[in-house]
C-alpha cells in the first residue's frame, strides 16, 4: 500500500468513528483494533496492546491510542491525520449542538438520547476491556494482573497510574510474561 | 464567577488540565475549571458533561470545545482544544517514536507487556463503573442492550458503527416510551 493510501485509510476511519465514538475513544477500541490488526494489519495484536498500554500511561485524554495508531501506520503524519481525524468531526459537531443545548436541554427527547445511548455504550466499553485483555493477556499470570489492576481501580482511590507502573515494574523482574 | 477568561489563559488551563491528566482528565478539569479558576459552578460543570458524554467523541476534548465557545466563541473553542491536547499528542508521538527504535528491546518489551495487561484492567473498571448506576437504577431497560452490545461487538466481532446504528435507536426509542409513560402516570 502507497504512503499516501495509508493515510486516507486511516482519515476515513476515525472521521467515521469519531461520529460514532459516543462516551469516548474506550468505546471504540474493538472497531479500532478491528481496522488496525485484522483489516489493515498494520500492526499485531501484541504492538496494540502495547501501543494502548503507552496512551494509557502517558498525560493527556485517552482518545491518545488513535495518535499512536495513526504513528504506528503512518509515521507523524499519520499520527496527525488520525488525532485530526478522530478529533475534527465531533468537535464541529459539539460546537454547534453546544449554541443551541440551553434550548433543548430540559426537553425528553434530549433525556432518551442519553438514557438511550448509554447501556449501548457501557457494552462496547466491556467490548474494549475484552479486546484489549484477549490481546495484552497472553498468560494466566498476565491474567491475574488485568484482574488485580480492574479490582484495585474499581475499589479504590489510588491513582491508577501506580498499577501500571507496579505492572511495568513486574514485567521487567520477570515475574509476569 | 470570575471575569471572562482571555483565550490565552483558555489554552494554559486546558494545558495544565492535560499534563497533570495521568489516569484521565476529567477530574483534573473539574478541579481546574471549578475550584481553580471558577468558571464554572459546580451545577454548571455536570450540566456541560452531560452534554459532552451525550455527543460523540472524547468528552474532555468536547468539554474544552464548549466552554471555549461559551467564554470566546470559535476562537475559545480552538485555544482551549489546542491546549488539551497539543502536549500530549507531542508526547505520546515521542513516545511511539521510542517504541519504534527500542519496542523490541526484551526489557521494554517486557515492561510493556505487564503494563498492557495493567491498562486493559483499567479498562474494565472503567466499564463497571459505568454499568453500576445504570444496572441500580434501571436493570431491565438497560442490560438487555449491555449484553447484546457486547455480544455483537466483542464476541461475533461485528462493525462498531452497525451495531451502534442497529442498538441505538431501539435502546433510545424504549427509553422514550418509558419516560413518555412516567410522564402520563404523574
Amino acid at each position: 500500500m502507497k504512503a499516501s493510501d495509508t493515510l486516507v485509510a486511516l482519515g476515513l476511519q476515525f472521521v467515521g468513528l469519531s461520529l460514532v465514538a459516543f462516551g469516548g475513544a474506550n468505546a471504540v477500541i474493538p472497531e479500532i483494533h478491528r481496522q488496525a490488526v485484522d483489516v489493515h494489519h498494520w500492526m499485531t495484536d501484541q504492538d496494540f496492546a502495547a501501543l494502548f498500554a503507552i496512551a494509557q500511561a502517558a498525560p493527556g485524554p485517552n482518545f491518545l491510542v488513535t495518535t499512536l495508531v495513526g504513528w504506528k501506520a503512518a509515521g507523524l503524519a499519520g499520527a496527525l491525520v488520525a488525532t485530526a481525524a478522530m478529533c475534527g468531526p465531533s468537535c464541529v459537531l459539539t460546537f454547534w449542538v453546544a449554541k443551541a443545548w440551553d434550548r433543548y436541554r430540559h426537553t425528553n427527547w434530549r433525556a432518551a438520547l442519553g438514557a438511550g445511548l448509554a447501556p449501548v455504550t457501557v457494552g462496547f466499553v466491556f467490548s474494549s476491556a475484552f479486546v484489549l485483555a484477549r490481546a495484552a493477556d497472553t498468560g494466566w499470570r498476565l491474567a491475574i494482573v488485568t484482574g488485580s489492576s480492574a479490582a484495585l481501580a474499581y475499589f479504590t482511590k489510588f491513582n491508577p497510574l501506580w498499577f501500571l507502573m507496579a505492572a511495568g515494574a513486574l514485567g521487567v523482574a520477570g515475574i509476569v510474561r | 464567577m470570575t471575569k471572562t477568561p482571555t483565550t490565552w489563559e483558555l489554552f494554559v488551563a486546558f494545558f495544565i488540565v492535560a499534563i497533570s491528566g495521568f489516569g484521565g482528565t476529567l477530574p483534573f478539569a473539574r478541579r481546574m475549571l471549578v475550584d481553580r479558576r471558577q468558571w464554572l459552578t459546580p451545577e454548571d460543570f455536570t450540566e456541560t458533561l452531560s452534554l459532552c458524554q451525550t455527543l460523540p467523541g472524547p468528552n474532555i476534548v468536547n468539554m474544552s470545545i464548549v466552554i471555549g465557545s461559551r467564554m470566546r466563541g470559535w476562537r475559545g473553542s480552538i485555544a482551549g482544544f489546542l491546549g488539551l491536547v497539543g502536549a500530549p499528542v507531542i508526547i505520546v508521538t515521542t513516545l511511539g517514536a521510542l517504541y519504534s527504535l527500542w519496542g523490541n528491546l526484551p526489557q521494554v518489551r517486557a515492561a510493556l507487556v505487564g503494563l498492557g495487561a495493567a491498562a486493559s484492567g483499567l479498562v474494565i473498571a472503567t466499564a463497571a463503573r459505568m454499568a453500576e448506576p445504570l444496572l441500580r437504577n434501571r436493570p431491565r431497560a438497560a442490560a438487555p442492550f449491555m449484553l447484546t452490545g457486547f455480544a455483537a461487538v466483542a464476541l461475533l466481532r461485528l462493525p462498531l458503527p452497525y451495531v451502534l446504528l442497529t442498538l441505538a435507536p431501539i435502546s433510545i426509542g424504549l427509553s422514550w416510551w418509558l419516560r413518555s409513560r412516567e410522564r402520563a402516570r404523574v
